[in-house]
């Protein structure tokens, strides 16, 4: 041990009930901070993966067509100068297989599927419901969405698999429509009804979704929709979905569609959540900032209290770099207990709070507080406590440093 | 034996055959001080000039604010001289920045403050090798030998393991005597050693000091206003308004 560390650890453990606080607000600081972004990101995170795995990382929607205005020559010359004007979207896409392809030729797509939608009225012995049919090939859409994970009732997506008749009826639209599996609906479109049986119930959690869509067969639903070309959209899965908007953009140039990623889609309730960040990162720095106000305290009072043994160690050949290393030692000592402590007090609070119940239906679905289990999280929490509190001891230290030995043997220290 | 130095300078030599030049420890020519700032600002030292030899025992004394700590501090290097110069072993010290006043400070001083001034949290054994630990010259087991041999020497062989709270007052400054020897320094400097003393225990502290250093051929400069001590020390100089007299 360094001479420098062995005398800060015993100014530290000799001033134990000022260290005790110091310590304790450390403790808090880091643990607090863990907590709160855990609970935070906790919601965001699963609210993101919910999104993904319902509507992927991107959808191409539009066909984009640039339009012209043309203008006549000055002097009667016949001529004409055509000038783009501006974008005009066609709805759909003409060429799924075509744009599928190109697609695919993106590194970082995982999976695209091409969805035909449509609104229909739903049937059931008990009564009728607007929905909407979603037309997919389920080997190209498992690898888009999370569909199979989410179906809640035995048996899984055998039965859609098993014959075109069947489709996937979401949670909500079923109890509205008391539905079970093997039970027989009626689905009116542009005037024809037609019947299917449920092969699966799916809930997303998502209370939009599983009170509107039905999942059908993509021929089937050409069929049933009378549209035996084009899609609706097409839904893509990214390898790394936070690159979706550079993705999209290059798309777009790429394809002459318009191609909306998950992070514009979503806009209105990730800005929430970004509210909800801004909120816990000023929470979380007040933490922090009380934490480093204790130490700062604590290290200053002990530099008042030591001022005659700085004035030894000065008088034995301790140079002014070493005081101030024996304060930033103490420092860090209590950073480095205060960090391990604060980590396992933040991580058995988090633990705790994700046990609370709390019954979510809407956004997405949870029954429990949803929290994030990051180690970011916990290098976040303590590198700002290490910034905050090294900084805050910076002062005392450096206050410590300027002493002139003869002054404080003298007595007239400042 | 005393001598009484009645000029300034120089300070005047012991009796004995003419030092050499190699002889001085420590040596101050015409140090100046101001302390206080303002109408406050005083002139403590005005031109005091000193030199001690190694092995012989010097007391400043005077009456208070005659400016003796004051010279004690400079001439230890804690402090920073207005005006003068000072050489310690040879090399010229006043001028130099903080970092080789302080290597200084650690090599060649050793400093015995009046109210012991040991760092209370450490034992005693922890005291006296804290120079040790920061010179470094010694790796450890033989600096705790040393520290152990300086505490037996004092009589303090068998409290080594004390924290500075548990000693006594005379054990305290005992403990400082045997820190201040640590590194083998070739100056001892006392500010009133034996001033927060009773009788005996400052004979004792007194002995020890002067025996340790002339053992080991230090030159000890003690400030004093203990007049039997300053009789037993080798020279005397007393100080009268920044002036030796």
């Amino acid at each position: 041990m360094s001479p420098n560390l062995r005398i800060a650890f015993r100014f530290l453990t000799a001033k134990k009930r000022a260290m005790l606080m110091s310590l304790s607000c450390t403790v808090l600081g880091v643990g607090l901070f863990i907590v709160t972004q855990a609970t935070t990101s906790g919601f965001e995170d699963f609210f993101v993966r919910t999104l993904l795995g319902t509507d992927g990382a991107m959808r191409i929607e539009d066909r984009k067509q640039s339009t012209l205005q043309s203008m006549e020559a000055a002097g009667g010359s016949g001529s004409h100068i055509l000038q783009r004007e501006g974008v005009k979207y066609i709805e759909g896409v003409e060429e799924p297989l075509l744009v599928k392809a190109a697609v695919r030729n993106f590194a970082n797509v995982r999976g695209v599927s091409a969805v035909l939608r449509g609104n229909v009225q739903v049937t059931s012995p008990f009564k009728t419901e607007d929905a909407q049919i979603f037309g997919i090939k389920l080997d190209e859409h498992r690898l888009v969405s999370e569909l199979e994970r989410k179906i809640t009732t035995p048996g899984g997506l055998g039965k859609f698999l098993e014959s075109t008749s069947g489709v996937l009826v979401g949670r909500v639209l079923a109890d509205r429509l008391q539905l079970s599996v093997n039970d027989s609906i009626v689905v009116n479109a542009r005037g024809e009804s037609r019947r299917y049986h449920v092969a699966a119930i799916y809930e997303t959690g998502v209370r939009d979704i599983d009170k509107t869509r039905i999942y059908l067969d993509l021929g089937e639903a050409r069929s049933l929709l009378r549209k035996p070309t084009g899609a609706t959209f097409v839904q893509i899965s990214l390898h790394e979905p936070k690159r979706a908007r550079e993705e999209a953009a290059h798309m777009e140039d790429v394809l002459g569609h318009s191609v909306r990623p998950w992070q514009e889609r979503e806009k209105e309730w990730l800005s929430v959540f970004r509210a909800l960040k801004v909120s816990s990162a000023i929470t979380v720095t007040v933490f922090t900032l009380i934490a480093s106000l204790a130490m700062f305290n604590t290290l200053a009072m002990i530099v008042l209290e030591k001022t005659k043994d700085i004035a030894i160690l000065r008088s034995m050949g301790y140079e002014r770099r070493d005081i101030t290393q024996i304060f930033l030692w103490q420092a860090a000592i209590v950073l480095a207990v205060g960090a391990v402590l604060g980590g396992l007090f933040g991580a058995a609070v988090t633990w705790g709070v994700s046990m609370v119940p709390l019954p979510i239906n809407t956004l997405f679905k949870t029954e429990t507080f949803i929290v994030s289990w990051s180690a970011w999280h916990y290098v976040q929490a303590i590198a700002t406590a290490v910034v905050m509190v090294m900084i805050a001891s910076l002062v005392p230290a450096r206050r410590a440093a300027r002493l002139e030995p003869g002054d404080i043997v003298r007595g007239t220290a400042q | 034996m005393s001598n009484k130095s009645p000029t300034n300078p120089p300070a005047r030599a012991p009796a004995g055959p003419a030092p050499l030049a190699g002889d001085f420890a420590l040596r101050c020519t015409g140090l100046q001080r101001y302390l206080g700032q303002g109408e406050g600002r005083v002139h403590v030292l005005k031109g005091v000039s000193f030199e001690a030899r190694r092995g012989q025992v010097y007391a400043i004394v005077g009456p208070s604010g005659c400016g003796k700590s004051t010279l004690l501090y400079l001439l230890g290097l804690l402090d920073q001289p207005d005006g003068g110069e000072i050489e310690i072993n040879g090399q010229r010290m006043s001028n130099n920045d903080d970092l080789a006043r302080t290597a200084a400070r650690g090599a060649h001083i050793g400093f015995v403050f009046q109210f012991h001034f040991l760092m209370l949290e450490f034992t005693a054994l922890e005291n006296v090798m804290m120079p040790m630990r920061k010179l470094g010259r010694l790796p450890p087991p033989e600096m705790e030998a040393r520290a152990r041999m300086l505490l037996d020497s004092v009589g303090l062989g068998a409290k080594t393991h004390r924290l500075g709270t548990q000693l006594s007052g005379g054990e305290q400054q005992r403990v400082a005597v045997a820190r201040a020897l640590a590194n083998q320094p070739s100056i001892i400097l006392a500010d009133e050693p034996t001033g927060n003393l009773d009788v005996k225990n400052s004979a004792l502290v007194f002995d020890l000091l002067t025996r340790l250093a002339k053992d080991n051929g230090q030159a000890v400069i003690l400030v004093t206003h203990n007049p039997e001590i300053a009789q037993r020390c080798d020279v005397t100089r007393p100080m009268r308004d920044g002036l030796f007299v």
